[in-house]
Formats: C-alpha cells, structure tokens, sequence
C-alpha cells in the first residue's frame, strides 16, 4: 500500500452514469481485481474504486456515479490530482484459470474483468467474457473486450442489446474451465450457482478505511472471517457463504 | 529545539500521539508503510474475552467531516489476540503498547485483563467501558458511575499496570463518572469513545448502518471532546488521554491545553494511513509558531 498523488488525464462519460478516467503517476503494485481508494475533497472518507486497466505510468478506473463523492469526481477536470492509495485488495490469482476462463462482469463489475483479461490473454489463455447491463444505454466496453481478442457476449436484464435477461442466460454461448466475476452481490449468487467450475468472486462493501485496519467491511467465510478489503474483494468459490 | 516529550501514568512517551483503539489493528498494516516506533505508543483492538465477529454489514457511514462506525468489537478474543496478534505486533512495535479491553460483565473485563497482564509489552490497560451490561439490563457500563467505578475496582484487583479508563460521552455528567473511576482507582481517564449517531439514506429512506445506530467520530466531534477533557481535568487528578476528531498537530495542541497529558488520533488513521507521522513531524513547527518549548508545560494550559 501507498498514497499517491495522481493526475487526472482524461475523464468522460462513456454510457448512462458511466466515466472513464485516466490518471497518471506512480502505479507500482496495482493489479487486476485489486482496488484504489481515492481522496475527493470535500468528502472524509475515500472512494474505493476498481482498478479497470493499469499500462505503465497509466492507470484507467471506470465508475459509476451513485453518490455525492462519485458525482464530485465526474465533474473533475484534466490537470486536477488525487491522492489515492494503491496496492489495495488481494486481486484475482492468474494460476488457477485453465486455459479457457469464463469472465463475467456485471455493471459497475466489468471494469475489473478487463485488466484481467488483458493479463490471461498475454498469458496465451483464450478467455470468454460476459458482461451484463440493464439496457443498451449502460453497455460499455464491448469493443475493447472484443479488441483483446476475447470471445465477448453481452446481455441486457429489458433485451435492448445482446441476449435478454442476465449474464447467466449467456452461460449455455461458452465452454469454460474456471470463473472470474465481479457484479454485484445477486449476480455474484447467480453465476455461483450456475456456474459448473470453480472460480473467483469480487465483492463489493461500504469501507472505513481500505487497508484492513477498521473492520469496517467484515464478512463471513468458510475458512474463517475476512475482510473484504483486505482479504479480499475476490474470494475463493468454495470459500463463500451466502 | 522543541520537546515533543510527554508523560502517561509514570511511562515517559516520545511524543503524546496515540493512534486510538479500533482505528489501527494490532498495529502491523500500519507498519506496512511506516516505522510505527515513531509514535508515542497506540491502543490495539478492543480484546473481548470471547472471540466476536462483530455486527452485521454496512457497518460504515460517511458524515460531513466525520463517519459513523457499528463495528461491534469485532475480535478473535483474548487467547488468540496474545497467541497470534501479540507476537506480530512486538515484531513492529518496541514500546509499551496500550491492551484496549471490552467486557459485557464484570467477570469478563477482569478475565481479559488477567490474561493480558501476564504479556510482554503492555505499557497500559485502556478499559472501554462503552459495552453493555448483558447482566444489569444492557445499560453501557460507561453511563452510571456506580458501575464504572464497579469494573474499575474489580479490574483494579488484577493488575498493577497502569489503569486507563476510556469513557463514554453519551452521558449526563461526564465529570461524576471521571471522579467515580479516579475514586475507585483508576491511573488514568481516557476521552471521549465515539458520540451515538444515525444517518438516513434518502434513497432507500433507512438507517445507512445495518444495526441502525453507530459510533459517530471524525473533525466534527473535536469541540464536544475538548470540551469534556477541559471539564474532567478540572475534576481529577489524574492524567488524561485526550481523543475526538484530532487530524492535526494544532488539534493535538489544543487537546493538551484542554487537559490531555496524551492524545488519541482515531478515524484519521482511516482517511490519511500517514496521519500519525505527519502530525508528529509537523509539531516542531506549530510549537514554534505559537512559543511553545515543551509539550509537557502546557497540559491543561487553558485553565
């Protein structure tokens, strides 16, 4: 962990209540499934944020405005710098995913899926991706996913665009070997009991601090209480309790 | 040359800062990024006998400058805490530390204090007495002095360390129950605990918190604390560890002039990790701005 002061590059909607924003500085130890935590002024406590892709001096986060302290930083502009603490969360394990991995991102859970993605296919992994919205107005990403080489189906909940329905009805589209999900929670119960494999699961909670220390983000596991913050936010498929 | 030196209960500390219990673990994430012996000592997590997993989630709520906490003294309880947290904690911290304890009867906070005293590396006993009593009707122990002075005698019976009472500001008369400890024999007070407090979403028009109500803390609580550590010092006679929205080296003044021989920094070490070594590095320069040599000469300076 470290607290960074990073500087904003670009920052522009991209779909319905969705920014995408680059940020440039020192990004040592961020990676896929891991989260930043950023301080906005005006607000106390930071704003933990998905880690979307990171590329050299280059960090890209994709948020969803569903408060005051994310409506802050859509406003903010090229130039204006944040300090952000980096190296947070234990990230999605690479080793497990055999060579076909299914990663399915729900909504404000696709940004990780991305980073991740990128990494297997450099590993010479062929992943398939499914990524869930509610309409075609929220659809992101889709041509980035399909830039990487990635087999990539999207579903919509009203069928405006994709598959109708959620990214469960894609399953039957792929063969998989192992899962990789962040959405939130009952999507994340969904794809668990859908899914025929193991895999990795990104939970979402309120946070004090980000970094393990307040116990704020607790939750319960079969292998013992962790944190999601700290222990997590990805957990192991055989570890969860709903 | 300014002196940051303080003292607390006959242990000479190298400077008042004390990042407060629930805000630093056991102190070892914190030494992920810094040298924690920069501090003068830190309170670790409220020890329960028993382990606890705390209340249910959200547990966090943001206010303006300020946060709302229904942790619920999460803990692996006692023996774990001195077989797996206390050996981690010495490996990075080499001073005397504070064993913040919690109890829901008396029987509880002396068996965790009998336990702990028999640890390395204790500089002081903190007991929170902000818990319920699950035997006098779940009235916090911390809201009558009759019993506050209860739990500090019967742990007073079983340690000779220091014996710090942490008090809880959601009273009538924070002074009656201050005297009641001192009377019964404790070392020292330590306050405030967080103040009791709510936030409704609009959205969803219900308590953020999952247990409804939390602890409120943060900058906003700061006059609330100076007020009740300038009101208790006037009443006893022993020291005072001063806490409640501190986040700067001025607060940190400020508290001392209340009263505090040493302060407590708590949610800060949420929002800014380097909160504590900032503060410390900064207090050079807010003494000399305002004349100030020796940290030591100007407790309870305001009276």
């Amino acid at each position: 962990m470290k607290d960074v002061l990073l500087t904003i590059k670009s920052n522009e909607k991209i779909a319905k209540n969705t920014y995408l924003m680059v940020l440039l500085g020192d990004t040592e130890g961020i990676k896929a499934g891991a989260f930043v935590n950023l301080k906005l002024d005006g607000f106390f406590l930071r704003r933990p944020i998905s880690v979307c892709e990171v590329d050299g001096d280059k960090l890209t986060l994709i948020y969803k405005v569903v408060g005051e302290g994310t409506e802050k930083m859509s406003k903010m502009a090229e130039g204006e710098k944040i300090w952000t603490l980096t190296g947070l969360g234990n990230g999605y394990d690479l080793s497990k995913s055999g060579e076909r991995p299914l990663l399915v991102g729900g909504g404000a859970g696709v940004p990780p899926m991305y980073e991740l993605c990128k990494e297997l296919i450099a590993e010479g992994k062929k992943p398939a991706v499914i990524l869930g919205f509610g309409a075609s107005d929220e659809i992101f990403f889709e041509n980035e996913f399909k830039a990487l080489g990635a087999d990539t189906y999207v579903t919509t909940v009203d069928g405006s665009y994709g598959t109708k329905g959620f990214v469960t009805d894609a399953f039957d589209k792929v063969d998989y070997t192992y899962v990789y999900t962040c959405g939130p929670e009952p999507m994340l119960k969904a794809v668990y009991n859908k899914s025929t494999t193991s895999g990795q699961y990104s939970f979402e909670e309120r946070m004090g601090c980000g970094f393990g220390a307040c116990m704020g983000c607790s939750c319960k596991t079969k292998y013992g209480n962790k944190r999601i913050c700290k222990d997590g936010p990805v957990l192991e498929k055989e570890e969860i309790i709903w | 040359m300014v002196s940051l030196k303080t003292e607390l209960c006959g242990i000479e500390l190298d400077n008042p800062l004390i990042p407060a219990s629930g805000t630093f673990g056991f102190g070892y994430e914190f030494a992920e990024i810094y040298d924690i012996n920069c501090l003068g000592s830190f309170s670790f997590k409220g020890t329960t006998k028993d382990p606890r997993f705390g209340n249910p989630t959200p547990r966090i709520a943001e206010c303006k400058d300020a946060m709302i906490n229904s942790v619920g003294l999460q803990n692996p309880g006692v023996e774990n805490v001195i077989k797996n947290e206390l050996p981690k904690l010495r490996k990075c911290f080499h001073k005397p530390v504070m064993a913040n304890v919690s109890g829901f009867s008396v029987d509880e906070y002396v068996y965790t204090v009998e336990m702990l005293d028999k640890e390395e590396g204790i500089g002081w006993f903190e007991v929170n007495v902000s818990c319920p009593n699950v035997h006098g009707g779940g009235m916090s122990f911390g809201t009558s002095p009759e019993a506050a002075a209860e739990v500090t005698r019967a742990v007073r019976k079983v340690t000779n360390k220091p014996l710090i009472i942490k008090l809880s500001p959601n009273v009538t008369d924070i002074v009656s129950i201050a005297k009641a400890c001192e009377e019964a024999g404790a070392d020292g007070i330590s306050l405030i605990n967080t103040l009791l407090g709510m936030k409704i979403d609009l959205k969803t028009k219900k308590p953020v918190i999952a247990n409804k109500m939390g602890g409120f803390s943060g900058p906003a609580i700061k006059p609330v604390a100076i007020r009740m550590v300038y009101q208790v010092y006037d009443a006893v006679k022993i020291p005072i560890v001063g806490g409640g929205g501190v986040a700067t080296a001025e607060d940190v003044i400020e508290m001392m002039l209340a009263g505090a021989s040493a302060v407590q920094v708590g949610a800060q070490n949420l929002v800014d990790p380097m909160a504590c070594p900032k503060i410390i590095a900064d207090l050079p320069r807010v003494m000399e701005k305002y004349g100030i040599k020796n940290l030591k000469d100007i407790i309870g300076g305001a009276h």
